[in-house]
């Protein structure tokens, strides 16, 4: 691990001033990416600034009828919420699924947004990635790229978001709000967090350098149905092949692009009254694989449906 | 840096380079050399350890991110003269061969069960309103965060129960 200072953040707005003033700063909460990063040099900041007890780790109820989850709040927590769990399964569901207890005992809601991809050429320094080292070439285009992206990826990268929760919350209609290094709140859809990887997948999300998450707002719950459901390789502790999350009439993929992939094909489709079947081919009409990931559309072809049929019964 | 952590009941002065785990402050500065280092990253488990009651990975944490936070290892669990029942059961199940993810199991399991004690959910309970019950699966699930290279998880597992069943 390359060396760096560290200090403990008073307040947010001391935190994002901090990370305005001082050169390749990062913040940290529950660490677990960050540090598992920094040991393989892939994250070498010179400083890091921990937010993680900064007093934004309730859960509260808004006045619209949903709740504001402050970016502190641990992934355990989250998913243990009885309002969550009630009104939310599919956050819960999600949730659950990623990781182990261990990690979502420390991870935190921001920094679960925020975790990088974990395509094996981001990991390796060894070998070309856009996304660690700009302009290297992306190793995963004609390697062993299983896991890859099918939406949205492009000729620079074709990583996938690795998030479950995202997914969820990206069916839910969630927004974040943040703070700026100038002292300015604002908040907006979080299916507009994270970009698609372009020319630039090194630039992962729009916030801007010094922003923080300080809050996840959830709406009123959709009405219908709500399920999670996630295929991977061992039945615990892996990242997804695919995932989907159904909350009512909202469907999000998730391991199969940039950024949980939102499935506004699908949902049209289903908005007309058309099938879970035919609205998933809809979406999938937009989807393409670079050879060992060809597989994940008729994952996705043969889950998502399932998944869609399984909220509309009503079932958990 | 300076820090300070409560370790076993004991609080304990640390001046650490920021770069320190908590894992290599307690094996390396500490002497506490019962949580292990399998991978280093987190996928492994050896190193669980309770922090504030909660089990976290403590390879993944900085010492400097724990000042003031109360942190219990194998050796605050129970001691050679005095076994932790978890500890006992483990030797009655025979619930480990080499040994090496032993500490960890341990930690992770007494965590585990205070996680079911206040009815956090898991992605094998089912009704997610209801009471949860500790199922084989629901047990297997929870402790996935914890290999076994040995692959003694039928003794683990009987382990767990052994002493849940026990102390329930």
């Amino acid at each position: 691990m390359r060396a760096f200072t560290y200090e403990r953040a008073e307040s947010a707005e001391a935190a994002v001033k901090a990370a305005a003033e001082t050169p390749n700063a990062r913040f940290i909460a529950g660490g677990t990416n960050l540090l598992d990063l920094m040991k393989l040099e892939i994250e070498t900041p010179a400083h890091l600034i921990d937010v993680g007890r900064l007093p934004l780790a309730q859960i509260e109820d808004t006045a619209a009828g949903g709740l504001r989850i402050g970016s502190m709040t641990t992934n355990s927590h989250l998913a243990a919420d009885a309002r969550v769990r009630s009104h939310y399964p599919v956050l819960t569901q999600a949730i659950v699924a990623g990781g182990s207890a261990q990690l979502r005992n420390k991870a935190t809601t921001g920094g679960n947004l925020l975790q990088r991809t974990r395509c094996a050429y981001f990991y390796d320094t060894s070998k070309p990635c856009n996304k660690r080292s700009p302009g290297s070439g992306c190793g995963a285009l004609e390697g062993l790229n299983r896991n890859s992206a099918i939406f949205g990826a492009s000729h620079a990268c074709i990583a996938t978001h690795p998030s479950d929760m995202a997914v969820a919350l990206a069916a839910l209609g969630a927004s974040i709000e943040t703070l700026s290094p100038s002292g300015a709140a604002r908040a907006f859809p979080i299916i507009e967090l994270h970009r698609l990887p372009g020319e630039t997948p090194d630039v992962e999300t729009h916030l801007i350098p010094g922003e923080l998450i300080t809050a996840v707002v959830l709406p009123p719950p959709p009405k219908g149905g709500q399920v999670y459901r996630k295929v991977r390789d061992r039945a615990s502790y892996a990242a997804g092949l695919a995932s989907v999350a159904v909350a009512g009439g909202n469907i999000a993929l998730g391991a199969v692009a940039h950024k949980p992939w939102r499935a506004a094909d699908a949902e049209a489709v289903l908005a007309s009254g058309g099938s879970p079947a035919d609205a998933i081919a809809a979406e999938l009409a937009g989807a393409s694989g670079n050879g060992r990931n060809g597989f994940k559309i008729d994952l996705v072809r043969r889950l998502a449906p399932v998944a869609i049929d399984q909220a509309n019964r009503g079932r958990p | 840096m300076r820090t300070t952590i409560t370790v076993n009941g004991e609080a304990r002065a640390l001046d650490v380079d920021p770069r320190t785990t908590l894992l290599d402050a307690l094996r390396e500065t500490l002497g506490l050399t019962g949580s292990k280092k399998g991978c280093d990253h987190g996928q492994c488990g050896a190193c669980t350890v309770l922090v504030n009651g909660v089990r976290i990975n403590s390879c993944l944490s900085l010492a400097v991110m724990h000042d003031g936070d109360e942190i219990t290892t194998i050796e605050g669990v129970g001691t050679v003269e005095k076994l932790h029942p978890l500890q006992t059961a483990f030797l009655t199940e025979d619930a480990f061969q080499c040994g090496y993810c032993t500490p960890g199991q341990i930690c992770s399991a007494l965590g585990m069960l205070q996680e079911v004690a206040e009815n956090w959910p898991s992605q094998e309970t089912v009704d997610l309103a209801g009471k949860i019950t500790l199922t084989d699966d629901e047990l297997r699930e929870r402790m996935s965060g914890n290999i076994c290279r040995c692959s003694a998880y039928p003794q683990i597992v009987a382990a767990i129960k052994s002493y849940a069943g026990d102390a329930a």
